[in-house]
Order: C-alpha cells, then sequence, then structure tokens
C-alpha cells in the first residue's frame, strides 16, 4: 500500500535524479513571494511554525530562534558554551557571590527608537525569572532585592551565593532572558505580549506575518554591534542583509524542491530521508546543524508500579540498545549519532561515562527478566504513549515497545499526537485511570551541558519534571556543582551526579543524535549551531 | 421560488447551531492541552495549570460554549490561543488562496469533466470511453500528495516551468496567479474531475436512451444539439448533486493540496490548529467551513429548479 511518506522518499528521489541528470538544467524557478534585491534577501526554512513571537510564554525552540533576531540578550554564549558580555559593558561581583551590578553598554536602542535603560533590563529579568523554572526560580529564591542603581546600571542582592549567574543570565535553552522595553516586560508572564519591539539586529514586520506560512524581519539601523567577532550568541552581531523571510514548509519533499529550485535559499531541518539527495545536488551544501546535538530521551514514571521500583527501572535501563534507536532515528549515518553512556552532551567539558555501564555493551535480556521479577512485575499493562506525529518520538516509541516485549512486559502502545501527549504526561493518576509509565521526548544537548539547566536531569520528586523521580543523592550532588569553585571541581561533581543519576535511573538515554542543515552555496558564514545565526550570513 | 429560498435559508441557522454545538463538544472531549503545548517541555505541571487557567480552559464547558455563542452572533470569533491575533484576521489572511484554489479547480474540472463524460456516452464502448472511464478510474485511486509531487516534479524541477510552492494573490496579476495555483487546482482536480465525468457519463447513457431522444433524432436535430441541448440539460440534475456532495471532497482535498504546495489556506490553517488545539481557531475555520456547505448545497437546490421545472417544492 503507497503511504505519504513512503512516497515522498520515492518522489525525492525521482527529483533528485532529475535534479543530478540535469546538473544546472535545473534552474531557478521565480520565487513566487516577495522578489526584491534578491542578494540582500534571505528565504529561510525553519524547523516549526512560527505561532506567536513571546519568547517567556511560550518556549518553543523556534520562537527562540526568531527572538534571537529580535529582541538583544545581557550576555549571549560562545561556541566554547561561555557566557560573553552582550548588552552588558562590565559587571562586579562581590566576594561572596552575593551581589551583582552591572551596567548596560551606552547607545543602546529599541526598535521604536527608545533608549534601552537599566528599569527595562529589570521588568524583563522578573517576567524572566518568572518562567524559567531551571535559572530564573532558582535565583528569584535567593533575590533579596533586584534594583535600579541609575539608567544604565542595575544590581542584584541575593541571600544565597549563586555563582552561575553569567550562566544563568546568558542561557541560550528556553526560555533565553530577552530585554524588552519595560511596558512590554510588565506583562503577565503567562500572558502573551502584544507588542514586539526590541533592540536586536532585526525588526520584526508583523503587518507581513501570516502565521503558518510567513514570517519577516528587516535590518534595524539603529542597532550598534559590539566590535568582538561574532560566535554564536556572543560577539558584535553584523547583518550583511536586509531582509530575512521565513517561508513555513511543512512538508519535507516540498521544502527540498523549494531548495533545489532556488525558491529558498536554507533549510534548518532536513529530514534524512533527503539528505543524499540534497548532498548530490549541486549548488546545495549540507552539513550538521546543531553539533550540542541532542539527547534521546525514555521517561519513566517513578510514582507507579512498576517503575516506583529501581529493580524494574534497571530492567528496562538493561533492555535499551542505544544503537537501535539511534538507527530508528536517524537512519543509517554514522555521523549522525552515537551511543552516549551517561547523561551529559558528549563533547563538553563536563561529559562523562561514570556510571553509564549499565548502557555499555551487549544488551542483558535475561538479568534484565530478574531483575523486574525481583521487583514484583507480574505483567500488568505498561502504558508507553507515543507520539506518533513525531518522528523521533514514534521512531523510539517503536524500539522500546520491541525491547520491553523482550524482557517480558506487558505493553499498552497509545499512539497519540503530541498535543494529547503533553496533557497525559502531566497526569499523576495510576496508568489504569489515565496516567502513564512510560514516554519519549528528547533534549536539547545545549540543555545538558551541565545540571542548570536541565531539569530532566532533577530529582526532587513531586516538583521535579514529568515522571517525577525523587532522589535525595541526585539533588545533593546536583547542589556539589552548584558550589563547584573551578572546572576540575565541577567535573568531578558532575561524574559523582552521573553515576547516581545512572543507578536511580533517573530517566534512560536512549542516544546521541544529530540533525543536518542545507543551505543554497550562494549563501556565506553559515555556522553550525544549537540555533540558526543569521549575523555574518551574506548572499551573493 | 422566494419563499422557498427564505425557508431554506432559515432552515440552515439551526443546522449552523447543531454543527457549532457539535464542534465545541468535540474539541471539549477531545483529548490535548494547549496550554502543555505552550509552556514547552521544560514547564513545570504548576506552570501548564496557570496558562491554562490563563486561557479560561479551566472554566465550566457551558460557560465557555455560551460565551463562545455570544461572541459568534456579535461577530466576534474570538482570538487564537497562540498567535493571538483575532480569528477573522486569520482566516481573511486565508481565504483568498483556498477560494482561488477551489474556484480553479471547479472551473477546470466542470470544463474537462462534462465534455468527457458527454463524449464517452456518445461513443459508448469504443476506445474513446474506454479512455475515459480509465482516466476517471486513474483520477479516483491516485492520492493527490502523489499527483501533486509528481506535478512538481515534472513542471517545477524538471522542466523548470513553474513554482514548486506559494501562492500569489490575483492582485499581482493574472499570470503569476496562474503560475503559482495551476498545479495545485490540476492535483486536486483530478480526482474531482473523475467524479463528475463518471457521473456525466452515466446520467447521459441514460438519457440518450429515452424516447425523446430518438424522437429528436428522427426530426432531424444535429449530434451536437441532441447532446448539449436535449440531452445534457435533463442529465444536468444527478451531475449537479453531484458537484455539491463533491465539494466537501473538494474542501477535503484542498488540506493536503495546500501542504503540498505550501498555500496559506484554510486548510493548512485548519491542520495547524488542530494539531496545536488552538480552538478558537478551529471553531472559527470549521464553522466557516459548515456555513459554506450549506450554502452550496442551498445553490444546488435551487438550480435544481433551473434545470427542472417539473421540481416543485
Amino acid at each position: 500500500m503507497i503511504d505519504r511518506r513512503g512516497f515522498l522518499k520515492g518522489s525525492a528521489g525521482l527529483a533528485g535524479a532529475g535534479a543530478i541528470a540535469g546538473a544546472g538544467a535545473v534552474g531557478l524557478a521565480t520565487p513566487s513571494l516577495a522578489q526584491g534585491a534578491d542578494n540582500k534577501v534571505l528565504r529561510f526554512v525553519p524547523q516549526a511554525n512560527l505561532a506567536n513571537l513571546d519568547p517567556i510564554w511560550g518556549t518553543q525552540y523556534v520562537v527562540r530562534n526568531g527572538s534571537l533576531m529580535i529582541w538583544d540578550i545581557l550576555y549571549g554564549v560562545n561556541d566554547k558554551l561561555e557566557p560573553q558580555p552582550q548588552m552588558v559593558e562590565a559587571h562586579e561581583v562581590s566576594p561572596d557571590f552575593k551581589t551583582w551590578t552591572f551596567r548596560l553598554r551606552p547607545g543602546l536602542k529599541f526598535h521604536d527608537n527608545e533608549p534601552v535603560l537599566a528599569k527595562d533590563a529589570v521588568a524583563s529579568i522578573n517576567r524572566w525569572m518568572a518562567r524559567d523554572a531551571t535559572m530564573g526560580l532558582p535565583i528569584k529564591r535567593r533575590l533579596d532585592a533586584l534594583e535600579v542603581v541609575d539608567d544604565r546600571t542595575f544590581r542584584f542582592r541575593l541571600n544565597q551565593p549563586y555563582p552561575k549567574m553569567l550562566f544563568a543570565l546568558g542561557k541560550s535553552s528556553t526560555p533565553c532572558l530577552f530585554i524588552m522595553p519595560e511596558r512590554i516586560a510588565a506583562t503577565d508572564p503567562f500572558k502573551q505580549i502584544t507588542e514586539i519591539v526590541g533592540s536586536g539586529p532585526m525588526r520584526f514586520r508583523k503587518d507581513e506575518w501570516v502565521p503558518g506560512s510567513r514570517a519577516a524581519f528587516e535590518r534595524f539601523a539603529g542597532y550598534v554591534p559590539r566590535v568582538e567577532k561574532a560566535s554564536w550568541l556572543a560577539g558584535g552581531k553584523r547583518m550583511m542583509l536586509d531582509r530575512v523571510e521565513w517561508h513555513i514548509l511543512p512538508d519535507a519533499a516540498t521544502a527540498s524542491a523549494a531548495l533545489q529550485s532556488g525558491e529558498v535559499d536554507w533549510w534548518e531541518t532536513p529530514v534524512p530521508d533527503l539528505v543524499p539527495l540534497l548532498r548530490k545536488t549541486s549548488g546545495i551544501a549540507v552539513d550538521i546543524a546543531d553539533p550540542l546535538g541532542n539527547i534521546g530521551s525514555l521517561r519513566l514514571n517513578h510514582l507507579h508500579p512498576p517503575f516506583n521500583d529501581v529493580r524494574a527501572r534497571r530492567a528496562v535501563q538493561l533492555a535499551v540498545n542505544q544503537s537501535d534507536y539511534m538507527q530508528a532515528v536517524v537512519g543509517d549515518d554514522p555521523g549522525l549519532w552515537k551511543e552516549v553512556p551517561g547523561y551529559f552532551t558528549p563533547d563538553t567539558p563536563l561529559y562523562t561515562e561514570v556510571g553509564g555501564e549499565p548502557l555499555k555493551g551487549p544488551r542483558n535480556y535475561e538479568l534484565a527478566k530478574k531483575l523486574l521479577a525481583e521487583s514484583g512485575y507480574k505483567g500488568e499493562p505498561i502504558v508507553l504513549l507515543v507520539a506518533t506525529d513525531l518522528a523521533v518520538i514514534k521512531a523510539q516509541g517503536d524500539v522500546t515497545a520491541d525491547a520491553l516485549k523482550r524482557i517480558g512486559m506487558n505493553v499498552e502502545y497509545a499512539a497519540l499526537d503530541w498535543g494529547t501527549v503533553g496533557q497525559r504526561r502531566a497526569k499523576k493518576e495510576p496508568p489504569a485511570q489515565g496516567g502513564w509509565n512510560i514516554f519519549h521526548t528528547w533534549h536539547a544537548g545545549a540543555d545538558c551541558v551541565n545540571p542548570a539547566p536541565y531539569i530532566a536531569l532533577d530529582a526532587s520528586g513531586d516538583t521535579a519534571w514529568f515522571g517525577w523521580p525523587k532522589s535525595d543523592l541526585v539533588q545533593e550532588r546536583i547542589q556539589a556543582w552548584y558550589g563547584a569553585p573551578d572546572l576540575a571541581a565541577e567535573k568531578q561533581a558532575i561524574a559523582a551526579l552521573n553515576q547516581a543519576a545512572m543507578e536511580h535511573v533517573v530517566y534512560v538515554p536512549t542516544g546521541f543524535f544529530k540533525g543536518y542543515q542545507a543551505w543554497r552555496k550562494t549563501l556565506t558564514g553559515v555556522v553550525k549551531a544549537p540555533f540558526p545565526i543569521f549575523w555574518d550570513v551574506s548572499k551573493s | 421560488m422566494l419563499a422557498y429560498a427564505t425557508r431554506r435559508v432559515l432552515a440552515t441557522i439551526p443546522v449552523i447551531l447543531i454543527v457549532a454545538l457539535f464542534v465545541f463538544s468535540l474539541l471539549y472531549i477531545a483529548p490535548g492541552d494547549p496550554a502543555a503545548i505552550i509552556a514547552g517541555d521544560q514547564a513545570t505541571p504548576d506552570d501548564v495549570e496557570r496558562i491554562r487557567a490563563s486561557l479560561g480552559l479551566d472554566r465550566p464547558f457551558v460557560i465557555r460554549f455560551v460565551d463562545w455563542l455570544w461572541s459568534v452572533l456579535q461577530g466576534d470569533l474570538g482570538n487564537s490561543i497562540f498567535t493571538n491575533l483575532p480569528v477573522s484576521h486569520m482566516i481573511q489572511q486565508r481565504i483568498e488562496p483556498t477560494l482561488s484554489l477551489m474556484a480553479l479547480t471547479l472551473t477546470l474540472s466542470l470544463s474537462f469533466a462534462i465534455p468527457m463524460g458527454v463524449i464517452a456516452a456518445w461513443k459508448h464502448g469504443t476506445w474513446i470511453d474506454r479512455l475515459v472511464m480509465m482516466t476517471a478510474v486513474f483520477g479516483f485511486s491516485t492520492p493527490v500528495f502523489v499527483i501533486g509531487y509528481l506535478l512538481a516534479f515534472v513542471f517545477a524541477l524538471k522542466l523548470d516551468w513553474l513554482p514548486v510552492q506559494g501562492f500569489t494573490s490575483i492582485s499581482h496579476g493574472l499570470l503569476p496567479f496562474l503560475r503559482n495555483l495551476i498545479l495545485p487546482a490540476v492535483a486536486l482536480g483530478l480526482v474531482y474531475m473523475a467524479l463528475i465525468a463518471r457521473i456525466t457519463r452515466a446520467t447521459m447513457l441514460d438519457v440518450l436512451s429515452q424516447d425523446y431522444v430518438r424522437t429528436a433524432k428522427a426530426k432531424g436535430v444535429g449530434q451536437r444539439g441532441i447532446l448539449f441541448l436535449h440531452a445534457l440539460k435533463n442529465a444536468a440534475v444527478p451531475i449537479v448533486t453531484i458537484v455539491g456532495i463533491g465539494f466537501a471532497a473538494l474542501i477535503g482535498g484542498a488540506v493536503v493540496t495546500e501542504s503540498v504546495f505550501a498555500i496559506p489556506g484554510l486548510g493548512r490553517l485548519t491542520v495547524d490548529a488542530i494539531l496545536r488545539r488552538d480552538y478558537p481557531v478551529i471553531q472559527g475555520v470549521v464553522l466557516l467551513f459548515s456555513c459554506v456547505y450549506v450554502v452550496v448545497n442551498l445553490i444546488v437546490d435551487l438550480l435544481y429548479t433551473l434545470f427542472d421545472p417539473r421540481i416543485r417544492y
């Protein structure tokens, strides 16, 4: 039987054959939208629909990515994951890490030409702290005062030390701290803002916005970049383009064809099936998009049997074969995935495999069955929530269903869409009463570089992320990292944390995978990063 | 006739109200939570609850329905949960591409399908008849997206005659408008064309065997006159019926076609809204489609009396 996904691959293959045979005969079809000074207009296909533009209210990555053009940030991480001053000119910190004073760069302007003042930063920080569970709320809990000192200076006074302040203010995971005018930042953090006014290098053309189809950004002439060379979110954000258009193309074959025909310039997330075709097409470059990649996640519900018993969780851990998962997720391209016997992002300073033995080597189904029996499991249905509308999750769900059956579990495979999984995973009721046992997701590698933005590793029980793991030892070791004075001490703390989390099976990593991006070779300056970076990109 | 039309228009009001209640109830019963989607993966359960409350999703069903209905009666379809834009504005942004696609599809389908059906009936049993029927079977059996991808491959990538995707308003000129819309209209229209061609052929075969057609032939009326003046007019009622019924299929097909060709129309708006549980948008669009469908059926009923004056209501 023919299905849409299968045909997509076949027709794209046909297209590829034609494109290769034509080698240049496949010319440029006239773009249907916004024709103009073509080498100053970038047409970009984002990973998803830009359905709103409030990066505090909604935390989707696509919103963050658009927001990075519109709003500026106090600190930005560079490609070494170090926070660097961006809107901030300088800061002072007391020796006990309790008082932090920041001075803004002179000459910063919002898109309505009003100056950026300390009161704007303070209002924006307050809104951000209310919504950022990983770093904002911990700061808020330590806060005695956040005060304006003068037009360009503001100060945190904390009642406990917070040495990771710069990392928090410059975090790239959502929600990021974007600086908005005070009147906008005063909006209830649980309500959406209605004015899109930032101080970033591009201004948003709300009048041209057709959600689900198109969004446009125009260069803001009043933006003054820093003098340093740009590196990810740090340094001088020099816009070489007058206009960036986002074209929402939900169909992968259409996006691929549009890139080949020159109707778009850059596709953020080409599906792995189509990458070989794009590689063979002249005029198109393909490379890894985000070097920090993603970590797949098998999330267990720690509240209910059988996974309220660590032996049952370890049984699942022993049944997980990461190479099966990763090949199901990204195919057989070895450059796209690797096994990751740990919780932290590979190739980053704190990566460790200490305690990762249960995920290494051949799978031990017999031991898994033994542990399961010891846990008291007697064939009760295991409710596995699978969001079938997201390929990465569907693939993981299918592999898990098979692995669980291999160790004798009775799997109840609930095929749902992501919207329904999002609702159901929040239920703490037993699985038989509308709850769940397992669901899948993935975590951006940028969120797994250390414990601060890593909500999935929190094991605080009731207040932890879905699945509600509870381990005092894991929590102690997270706190030990916060107190670590240098990199060596941080590494030691992370190794101990990884071991404790593996033993407790906070969740089961299913592997590390990356994605590609593809662009026409008329573009220069495209870099690998966890987010698309438009500054320093030019078009010939 | 006027009294009948008035009665029918008034009768559509309870139908639309029932549709509204049905759609609202369906969304209420259906699982899924826009608050969870808005809050994102990093949100705590408390955050999700607060967002739900701020959106008013924690209020009882009846209050939400009455509020919504009252607003709709005042011409306010509410605001999208995700974009915060008025639903009426979002529909306004999307209606032109969808209407254009449907109009062009309908025009193409009728222009080709009716002559094809008539000729197949006239040449019944010949290779022409078989060719038309084969084409109809192909049109029926091939999914819209398959035809869409094939057309895009041949005419956009291979021949470079037309763009792969997008939409240009007719206000920018007829040619750019047609360049963008011709492939989607053909892809969407093929199944519709097959449907109409088959019904036309079957009905014409029946009509052509009637006594009055034999009489017309005996009186020396030419073949063209018999086919298009006498027979086709008498075969029109079932054809018009199938055009009306097929309109629903056209709306469904537009969803797929708009995705394949990235046309910013109501079909894509509906799919996006359903996936995100953007209730006000789903309600607004489904209500609009229901009204359009009711109106199309009303027009079909009124056309019956035009084609067959014996029909009285």
